[in-house]
C-alpha cells in the first residue's frame, strides 16, 4: 500500500426490501484513496455515493448491511462484511478514529438545547469515556485555534450560527480524534457560494496540517468538487464508471455518464445564457433489477450491442480508469460534450 | 414534454407588463434589546412573462422578502401591488383570491406531501373546495401534469417515496399550475436537485414562461442557474437590494463589490484547477 492510505476492494452494501429481495447499492466496488489527498465521489441522486460512504465508514445499520469487502487504511485490514453478522462492536474502536463519517445534513443534528462545547464533549466521550471536560475542550480550542477559527464559536447555541459555520464547525468536531480518513457527505449542499468556499479552504487546510490523511468527498456538485479534489471516481447505478485525476477527468471524460453530468453543470457564463441542457435522458434504473450489461445503456447516446450483453471491464489508460465499451473503441478519446446539449 | 392544453388566456397578462412589485418593504424582527431588519426597503417589479431571478447568501433576506409576496408574513412598512392594486393588507376572500393567483414551490417537495397519500389524491384535495366533477379534475390533472413533462401514469397512483426527487418537485409545480396563477415563486426550488434533474426543473420553469407567459420568480444562491433562466437579476445583501438589472448586465458587467465578491466565490468547474490553493 505504498502512498495508498485506503483501499476498500470489492464492497458490496445491499438494502434488505419487503420482498425478500435485496437490493444492492453498493455492487462489487473497489475504491482507493492515495496518502494526503481528496477524492471525490460524484453521480446522481440514488447512485450509491452516501451507502458507499456509510460502508467504508463502518456504519451499516439496517435495512443496509454490507455483505462483502474489504477495508484497508495504513497497516489496518478490516473486514467489513463482518458488519452484517452483528460484529458492530469490533468496528467501535475504528469508528471516528481510523475512518470518521460526516453525514449528510449534520449541521442539523446539533442539538438546540446545548451549546456546542457540549457536543464537543459528548463526542469525545462517546470515543473515550475517561475524556475530562477540560481536556476535550482544549482539544477543540487548540484545533479551532490552528485553523484560525473563533474559539467563541464553542460557547454558542446553534441557532446563534450561520449555516456555514455550523458546517465547519461539525467538520471540526468529527475530526477531533485524528481519523485517518474523513467521509464528507455532501457538506457544501446546503450551503451559499461564500461559505462553499470558506468549508472547502478550512478543509483544504486540514489535510496540509496533517489532521486527517485524506479525505473522500462526496457530492453531485461537480465544480465544488472540481475545486478541492486530487482524483474524481464516477459512480452510476451502485457502480464505479470512471475514476481518475480530477483535472484529467474533467477535461477529458471518457464516460458518456462522465460527460452527460459536466453537460449538465450550469456556469454563470455567456454559454449558458445561450445554450439549452436537456439533462440525461431517462431515469436511473431500479438497482433491484438493473439493466444488464453496462447499467448505463438504455440512457446512452452511444450505446451499441456490446453495452447491453456484456458489462465493461475496466480499461486503464495511464491512472485513468473507465468501464465502457465505447471508450475501448475509441481509445484516449474524450466523450462529445455535446452530448447532453439541444 | 407534452404540448399542453392553455389555459385561460384572459387570465394572463400581456408580456412585460407589470404583474407583482414591492415598494420600499421593510421587514423588521423583534429579538431582545431591540430588533433585526431582514429585509430594508426593497423595491422590486415583476412583469409578466419575465423570470426575476433573486440571488444572495444565506441570510441575506430573499426568503423573507418571497414570504412577504406571498403574504405569508406582514410587512413593517411599505407596500405590496398585484396587477396595479395594493394588496399589502388584504384579508379573507381577497387574499384568498391573491393566493390562488400566486402560487409558490419550495425547497423540499417531500414536507410538502403527505406520505400516506397518493399524488392524485393530493393534487385532488387541493381542488377540493374548487367544486369541480371528477372528470373536470381528472382533466385538469392531466393538463398540468402535461406542462411539467409528466403523465398521469407516471404519478398519479404513486406515493411520494415512489417518485424520484425530479418528479416530485414536478408534481409540487403541476400542483401549483391547477390554480391557474399568473405568478409562480420557486424558493431555492432546485437546490436539492442533482445537475441533471436541476436542469429538467429549469427547463419545466423556462417551457412555462414561453408557453404560459407566466411570471416566475425565482429564489437561488445558485448564480449559474439564475444565469440560464432569469431575465432580471436582483442580488440582496444583508437585508438591501445592491444590484439590479438584466441577467446580462449583473452577471457579466457587475458594478457593485458584492456582486462581483459573489461572482468571484462560485465554484468554476474548469478555472478553478489553476489554483489548487484558494485565494
Amino acid at each position: 500500500m505504498s502512498g495508498i492510505l485506503m483501499r476498500a476492494s470489492n464492497v458490496t452494501a445491499v438494502y434488505a426490501a419487503d420482498t425478500g429481495k435485496d437490493v444492492p447499492a453498493v455492487d462489487n466496488v473497489t475504491l482507493e484513496v492515495p496518502d494526503g489527498q481528496i477524492v471525490g465521489l460524484a453521480g446522481e441522486s440514488g447512485c450509491g455515493k452516501s451507502t458507499l460512504g456509510n460502508a467504508l465508514a463502518m456504519i451499516a445499520n439496517p435495512p443496509l448491511y454490507v455483505v462483502a469487502g474489504k477495508l484497508e487504511i495504513s497497516d489496518t485490514e478490516i473486514d467489513l462484511s463482518t458488519l452484517a453478522k452483528g460484529a458492530n462492536e469490533v468496528h467501535r474502536g475504528h469508528r471516528g478514529a481510523t475512518a470518521s463519517l460526516l453525514p449528510q445534513g449534520a449541521m442539523n443534528a446539533i442539538s438546540p438545547t446545548l451549546r456546542i462545547r457540549d457536543l464537543v464533549v459528548d463526542v469525545m466521550r462517546a470515543h473515550k469515556r475517561d475524556t475530562t471536560k477540560a481536556e476535550a475542550l482544549d482539544r477543540a480550542t487548540d484545533r479551532l485555534k490552528m485553523l484560525e477559527m473563533p474559539t467563541r464559536v464553542l460557547d454558542s447555541y446553534s441557532h446563534q450560527l450561520s449555516g456555514g459555520m455550523k458546517q465547519r464547525m461539525v467538520t471540526v468536531i468529527s475530526t477531533l480524534l485524528n481519523p485517518q480518513l474523513l467521509i464528507a457527505d455532501e457538506p457544501t449542499s446546503a450551503l451559499d457560494v461564500s461559505s462553499q468556499k470558506a468549508l472547502i479552504e478550512m478543509l483544504l487546510a486540514m489535510v496540509e496540517a496533517k489532521i486527517m490523511r485524506g479525505v473522500i468527498f462526496i457530492t453531485h456538485d461537480l465544480p465544488v468538487l472540481s475545486m478541492v479534489t486530487d482524483r474524481l471516481a464516477i459512480m452510476y447505478a451502485g457502480k464505479i464508471v470512471e475514476d481518475g485525476p480530477t483535472e484529467e477527468l474533467v477535461n477529458n471524460a471518457r464516460h458518456p455518464y462522465t460527460s452527460a453530468l459536466l453537460s449538465s453543470v450550469l456556469d454563470p457564463t455567456e454559454e449558458t445564457r445561450t445554450k439549452h441542457v436537456l439533462g440525461i435522458p431517462g431515469s436511473p434504473p431500479n438497482l433491484g433489477n438493473p439493466p444488464s450489461g453496462c447499467r448505463f445503456h438504455p440512457r446512452c447516446k452511444f450505446a451499441m450491442p456490446a453495452c447491453k450483453l456484456e458489462e465493461p471491464a475496466f480499461l486503464h489508460e495511464g491512472e485513468h480508469e473507465v468501464a465502457c465499451w465505447w471508450a475501448m473503441e475509441h481509445l484516449n478519446e474524450t466523450v462529445p460534450m455535446e452530448v447532453n446539449q439541444a | 414534454m407534452s404540448d399542453p392544453k392553455s389555459l385561460d388566456p384572459g387570465a394572463i397578462p400581456p408580456a412585460g407588463s407589470p404583474v407583482l412589485a414591492a415598494s420600499h418593504v421593510t421587514k423588521q424582527f423583534r429579538v431582545s434589546g431591540g430588533h433585526i431588519t431582514a429585509v430594508d426597503d426593497v423595491s422590486v417589479e415583476f412583469h409578466a412573462g419575465k423570470v426575476l431571478a433573486v440571488v444572495g447568501e444565506s441570510g441575506s433576506g430573499k426568503s423573507t422578502l418571497a414570504r412577504m409576496l406571498l403574504r405569508l408574513m406582514p410587512v413593517t412598512s411599505g407596500t405590496i401591488t398585484y396587477l396595479g392594486k395594493d394588496v399589502t393588507n388584504i384579508r379573507g376572500a381577497e387574499l384568498r383570491a391573491y393566493w390562488r393567483d400566486v402560487q409558490a414551490v419550495f425547497q423540499d417537495p417531500f414536507a410538502s406531501f403527505n406520505q400516506f397519500f397518493t399524488v392524485g389524491h393530493m393534487l385532488r384535495r387541493g381542488m377540493g373546495a374548487a367544486g369541480l366533477s371528477a372528470e373536470t379534475l381528472d382533466e385538469l390533472i392531466e393538463t398540468c401534469l402535461g406542462y411539467v413533462g409528466l403523465k398521469p401514469a407516471d404519478a398519479v397512483h404513486k406515493y411520494p417515496h415512489q417518485l424520484s426527487g425530479g418528479q416530485r418537485q414536478r408534481v409540487m409545480i403541476a400542483r401549483a399550475l391547477m390554480m391557474n396563477p399568473k405568478v409562480l415563486l420557486a424558493d431555492e426550488a432546485t437546490s436539492m436537485l442533482d445537475a441533471s434533474l436541476r436542469v429538467s426543473a429549469l427547463n419545466v420553469l423556462q417551457h412555462l414562461r414561453e408557453n404560459l407567459g407566466l411570471t416566475v420568480l425565482f429564489i437561488t444562491h445558485d448564480i449559474g442557474q439564475a444565469c440560464y433562466l432569469a431575465d432580471e437579476v436582483v442580488v440582496m445583501e444583508h437585508g438591501l437590494v445592491v444590484e439590479q438589472g438584466t441577467t446580462d448586465a449583473v452577471i457579466f458587467d457587475p458594478k457593485n463589490a458584492y456582486t462581483k465578491r459573489l461572482l468571484a466565490d462560485v465554484p468554476d468547474l474548469k478555472g478553478s484547477l489553476k489554483s489548487r490553493k484558494l485565494d
